[in-house]
């Protein structure tokens, strides 16, 4: 790795962290988008820079473009507050007016004669992380540093104001100012990230690390930490395929790094990385994860119905109660709308814990079945009679409602329900169903 | 009516609100008796609601001024407790119960410092007292509506204020909760706090409140509930909706429409 590699890492390492942290508030507090307008309404900020300095001036250009960054957000609010525009029309007729003023004076640029070459303006636009030189990782570390040391300072108010800016208000903090705090250092970190990553791309260095981060915590201050690590995760990523990992697939030659044409650029590749990650989080993340909430769904839904096994079946042993005798599936099958082959696997679930067993002629309930699947039908004709008694449901609607709510009565409601209807404690009562004429009366 | 005392602890002067240039409340003159439970009654769009925010100074006056003790909320803000609407948060946000309770004590702590063991104690306190202890690590989307309910009156107990603004506390909540913030309420009361309560069951105003504020864009009645909260004072808050205020301020939003 040359040296020149190792100071782009080094930037584009400190700027993806940067951004994480502080974009995750800008996601919780659904600003996401804020990103995506403070870096396309950078660009004329910087061509307006060039053209009054007369050529490329670092800082004249940096203050041009958080100037332009800031009054496009300003213009929003004031769109917002004085017409009945939306927020995000507004939003995307801010950007898009900045953005287009900021092609038209790069082509101003260009154009003249001696400019054009050296302006090398359209970089900002797609960025050009190699390009970066050791003044610009300094001016990043410095950055990045006053950053985090605000948001390690300033936790507890930026949470506050985040969760429950009324309330932030009540309690006297001045919500305005935090406000400002957040979005002006979300426009430095822009301003200085442009050159690396674009103005096209800025944004998702805000929002891809927040969002990911997210599916992994329910805590703000490991989102934070989260949020951080992998936006420097794809700050390295990216600046590692564009530098030579490449290479081996694309035949570039790694040594001509730095002359960027012959390299992928390094932007995209970290956004590409930070879509890998948040893909990853999206489907694998514990518990808010697609894969673990389809797992959940799934056991949740096998339980529910392994329990209505359980219980068909001790209906249709009901008489021969208390011998515990083999029924046939298909038996079961004409009181349950189940394929066959679902059938079987909620057997084997019931099977497996110890609540069936199999015999020749069909499943049979164990002791233990026997047990679970009484409490099973004693709360699900307590709560049919209570439908049908206490808020009037017709009989022939009371079994399907009752199914899906008998799992998830608590001991204690069953108690009161036995109370309000006076059946005897602990007992099961006798089906609606069974015996038309036997019936409760209303 | 110009007893500006400082037993007084919420006095409002004539206050006008207005959104967008509509006014939604009137010429609001207003004393709250201390260590009392108040209900702020009317029906919807009467502006309950937006009373409390402007007295809170979270809308701005259009006229008028509104006195905590004898001095503006500026200098009185230690002296407030505040429990918004459930609905004006993301109760998907990242914090557990605790941290949400906490957050009442940040007022006190001032910029920077964060909350440490002392803190955390007044919060876990606060959550016992509404019957929340054992959810104090769950994250704040895993709590039922009315669980939620009470963990906003637990940060407004961790606030340890003297007056209290509650809006629609009882909306929307189980029995538990219902019967958890009645119970609160009485406590507050027995330590001598006065309590502001955006309310609008009408069944229970009798039973929950020894006060009432009638109101309908403009102060109808205020006053003792058993004087106050009679027929007569009712229909007046309630009765024929489109009143005349109604149609002044439309006509002068329309007149603002261009």
């Amino acid at each position: 790795m040359t040296y020149l590699t190792l100071i782009v890492l080094l930037g584009t390492t400190l700027l993806g962290a940067t951004a994480g942290v502080l974009g995750s508030f800008a996601v919780l507090r659904r600003r996401a988008l804020m990103g995506d307008l403070l870096s396309h309404a950078a660009l004329p900020g910087l061509c307006l820079a060039f053209l009054v300095m007369g050529g490329r001036h670092f800082l004249g250009m940096l203050l041009g473009a958080l100037a332009t960054g800031l009054a496009g957000v300003g213009l929003i609010i004031l769109v917002c507050r004085w017409t009945r525009t939306k927020e995000d029309a507004a939003l995307g007729i801010v950007l898009s007016t900045f953005f287009g003023a900021g092609i038209v004076l790069s082509s101003i640029i260009q154009n003249q004669p001696d400019g054009g070459s050296k302006a090398g303006l359209e970089s900002y636009i797609f960025g050009q992380a190699a390009g970066m030189i050791q003044r610009d990782v300094w001016l990043i570390g410095i950055v990045a540093a006053a950053a985090l040391l605000l948001v390690a300072l300033l936790y507890k108010e930026f949470k506050l104001f985040s969760f429950d800016p009324g309330f932030a208000e009540v309690q006297g903090w001045p919500t305005l100012l935090l406000d400002i705090v957040m979005m002006g250092s979300l426009a430095v970190v822009t301003v200085i990230g442009l050159p690396a990553v674009g103005v096209v791309l800025m944004a998702a260095m805000f929002i891809i690390p927040g969002a990911s981060a997210r599916f992994w915590t329910n805590r703000l201050g490991l989102m934070l930490v989260l949020s951080g690590v992998f936006g420097a995760l794809t700050g390295i990523l990216g600046t590692l395929l564009s530098a030579g990992a490449l290479q081996q697939w694309t035949g570039i030659d790694p040594l001509a790094f730095g002359q960027t044409d012959k390299n992928l650029p390094a932007g995209p590749l970290i956004v590409l990385s930070g879509t890998a990650i948040f893909l990853v989080s999206m489907f694998f993340a514990p518990s808010r994860g697609i894969l673990a909430r389809l797992i959940g769904d799934l056991r949740f839904r096998l339980a529910t119905a392994g329990e209505n096994l359980l219980r068909t079946i001790y209906e249709l042993n009901e008489s021969k109660l208390p011998r515990s005798e083999a029924v046939a599936l298909d038996d079961v099958l004409l009181r349950r709308a189940w394929s066959r082959r679902w059938a079987r696997l909620l057997v084997a679930w019931a099977a497996r814990k110890g609540f069936l067993s199999s015999e020749p002629q069909g499943p049979r309930l164990t002791e233990a079945g026997i047990t679970r699947a009484a409490q099973l039908v004693r709360a699900h004709r307590l709560w049919e009679m209570f439908l049908i008694r206490g808020i009037h449901v017709a009989p022939d609607h009371v079994d399907r409602d009752a199914d899906s709510i008998e799992h998830r009565l608590t001991p204690e409601l069953l108690e009161h329900l036995e109370a309000d209807l006076t059946s005897p404690a602990g007992e099961i009562p006798r089906s609606p169903h069974a015996e038309p004429e036997e019936e409760p009366r209303v | 009516m110009s007893t500006t005392t400082a037993a007084v602890p919420v006095e409002v002067h004539d206050v006008t609100v207005a959104y967008h240039r509509k006014p939604v409340l009137w010429d609001v003159d207003l004393t709250v008796p201390e260590g009392k439970l108040v209900g702020i009654v009317g029906p919807n769009g009467a502006g309950k609601s937006t009373l409390i925010k402007a007295m809170l100074g979270l809308v701005p006056l259009a006229s008028g001024k509104v006195e905590f003790y004898g001095k503006p909320y500026a200098q009185q803000r230690h002296l407030v407790g505040y429990v918004p609407q459930r609905e004006s948060v993301d109760w998907d946000f990242p914090v557990t119960a605790l941290d949400v309770v906490m957050m009442g004590t940040y007022g006190r702590l001032g910029w920077f410092r964060r909350p440490g063991a002392a803190e955390r104690l007044v919060a876990e306190q606060c959550l016992e007292k509404v019957g929340m202890s054992e959810f104090a690590t769950r994250q704040i989307r895993q709590l039922s509506g009315g669980q939620q309910q009470r963990v906003f009156l637990a940060r407004a107990l961790a606030q340890d204020a003297k007056i209290y603004f509650m809006d629609e506390p009882f909306a929307g909540v189980d029995a538990t909760t219902e019967k958890a913030i009645v119970e609160l309420l009485q406590a507050l009361r027995e330590d001598g706090k006065t309590v502001l309560v955006v309310h609008h069951d009408l069944q229970t105003v009798s039973n929950y409140f020894d006060h009432v504020i009638l109101l309908n864009m403009r102060l109808v009645a205020a006053g003792p509930t058993e004087t106050t909260f009679t027929p007569e004072n009712l229909n007046k808050t309630f009765g024929g909706r489109l009143t005349i205020l109604d149609e002044a301020a439309e006509a002068v939003r329309l007149g603002d429409r261009r």
